[in-house]
């Protein structure tokens, strides 16, 4: 109860990849700990990919867009307990 | 090869280059095809072509990018030729062959010459044979990241990642140390299969502080070849190119000459046709090393036709009806000067950050000695899907002086609304003494990082 979480972002309107290229394995996983500026997952927006970090250490709670999906500037992706 | 003129093409691309190609063909009394996916319904190529094809979803790749769809769009609107613009499949020797057996002309140099264009190892030992001179790197594609970790050691840090499958910056990553390299060869494999759909790389030395400078060549199919001068295009941000002028203010007539002969060479090494480009890196004593060969129209094709007063895109097309090259060496002179800005949907305070979304408000600059390649207008929608350059502004003059002045006048003329743009950025650096004085590497647009 009451535990402490946020969300990564994307900062650009695009599309959402789980992993750092077609055919490798999603980079996080729900139930999964990431490190301080671990990358947890990617946005293609115009050809350019842009890897999303993690702000702070914590659990990743949530995976709230489904892979290859078109997001929105600011829209939520992956929420992430904070540790 | 018969000489036989085309009735009708199609355009296998899109944007400004799309629209470009259009207006060539119309000029030369030629009917076109534009192509388009679900996201390009509204878009400017669709508008101008005398017919055009939906082939598919905005994804690059179910449309852009699908052989099939385009193959089929060609036959079922039975064009003579189909032209590949730049990017997308311009530069796939399998596309370039699926056109010849369906009986299209493709515009562009054979498929076997693209294959022989994209196999670094084969043009490497044979340049190497000629005495031509290149940067040291991986013979192949890096198949493993130790392949890559191996070469590197034996080239030495800095490294750079480059995409086997085309240029353009996408795909390309520079490591300092084998840790770099390893996160490097993920990213940039993922970005070349996302822009060409060939995820191969292979790998160089690092060359600090040297310019970008390459040579326009066309060729037609008897074996006689021109080069149309150089074009100049260190200023660059992540591999990308920002600014292009020709002809370049580093380059005398004796190191034009050496890089257009050997240019040429390269050119006649691998049989090509039709207009290309060799790149060379030109270290500060004006050493050369050949880069590569960019076996399309290019972007910044404009500057040199504007002062060679040729146009690029028509030449294509008769030197892929048949034709003779209409003019000799000694005939080509550089007259005045052109420099161009690409303007991309890109935010140049925030790290130039992709920026799509809908242009709100409008107005491009004109006046003497101004050009516009675009295929924006008021309230259209710059989709996510594709490249950012949502135009380019060029320019000519007498000279580089008055180049720059028409320039900063020209941009200060240029207003879009509604997405970020690379307007800003461009209007400072022509404003940078270094720039204005020509004294620019392709490390000229590091000092601008900081400067938001």
């Amino acid at each position: 109860m009451g535990s402490k979480t946020y969300k990564v972002t994307s900062p650009v309107m695009g599309t959402f990849y789980r992993a750092s290229a077609p055919g490798e394995k999603p980079l996080v996983e729900v139930g999964q700990k990431v490190n301080a500026a671990e990358v947890v997952c990617m946005i293609e927006s115009m050809k350019i990919f842009t890897e999303l970090r993690a702000d702070q250490p914590g659990t990743v709670k949530k995976i709230l867009v489904e892979n290859e999906e078109p997001v929105m500037k600011n829209q939520e992706l992956i929420e992430i307990e904070i540790a | 090869m018969t000489e036989s003129k085309f009735n009708k093409i199609l355009i296998a691309n899109r944007g400004e280059i799309a629209v470009r190609i259009i207006r060539a063909c119309k000029e030369m009394g030629i009917k076109t095809v534009a192509v388009f996916s679900d996201a390009d319904a509204d878009a400017l190529q669709v508008k101008y072509a005398d017919e055009a094809v939906n082939i598919g979803p905005a994804l690059s790749r179910k449309s852009y990018l699908n052989m099939d769809s385009i193959i089929q769009a060609a036959t079922g609107t039975k064009v003579d030729a189909v032209h590949p613009g730049y990017g997308f499949l311009s530069e796939n020797a399998d596309f370039a062959k699926a056109c010849v057996d369906n009986n299209l002309v493709f515009i562009g140099p054979s498929a076997e010459c693209i294959a022989a264009s994209g196999n670094k190892s084969a043009a490497r030992k044979t340049l190497m044979a000629l005495g031509i001179s290149i940067i040291p790197g991986s013979d192949d594609i890096i198949s493993s990241p130790e392949e890559a970790f191996e070469v590197a050691m034996d080239v030495g840090y800095p490294v750079i990642l480059k995409a086997s499958g085309g240029g353009g910056g996408r795909g390309m990553r520079i490591a300092n140390d084998q840790n770099e390299l390893a996160d490097a060869l993920a990213v940039a494999s993922g970005e070349a299969r996302a822009a060409f759909g060939n995820p191969d790389l292979y790998l160089e030395k690092y060359i600090e502080k040297p310019r970008h400078i390459e040579i326009q060549i066309i060729g037609d199919h008897f074996g006689n070849y021109v080069h149309l001068g150089e074009r100049e295009c260190s200023i660059q941000m992540r591999y990308q190119k920002l600014i292009e002028e020709s002809p370049s203010p580093f380059v005398d007539e004796a190191l034009r000459n050496k890089l257009g002969e050997t240019a040429i060479q390269v050119a006649r090494l691998i049989g090509y046709t039709n207009a290309g480009t060799m790149e060379f890196l030109v270290d500060k004593n004006k050493n050369f090393y050949f880069m590569e060969v960019n076996a399309r129209i290019q972007v910044e094709h404009p500057v040199t036709e504007l002062v060679t007063g040729l146009d690029i895109v028509q030449q294509q097309i008769l030197l892929a009806q048949g034709e003779k090259l209409p003019l000799r060496q000694d005939e080509i002179r550089l007259n005045g000067w052109s420099l161009e800005c690409r303007i991309n949907a890109a935010d140049p305070a925030d790290n130039f950050m992709p920026s799509p979304g809908e242009i709100q408000k409008l107005i491009l600059p004109n006046g003497p000695g101004v050009r516009v390649d675009t295929h924006i207008y008021n309230h259209y929608v710059i989709s996510p899907f594709y490249d950012s350059l949502i135009g380019k502004l060029v320019v000519w003059a007498k000279d580089r002086d008055m180049a720059i002045k028409r320039m900063q006048r020209a941009l200060s003329e240029f207003q879009i609304e509604g997405i970020k743009s690379t307007i800003p950025f461009h209007q400072r650096v022509f404003q940078d003494e270094d720039f204005i004085r020509g004294d620019i590497d392709t490390h000229f647009l590091e000092k601008f990082a900081d400067l938001h």
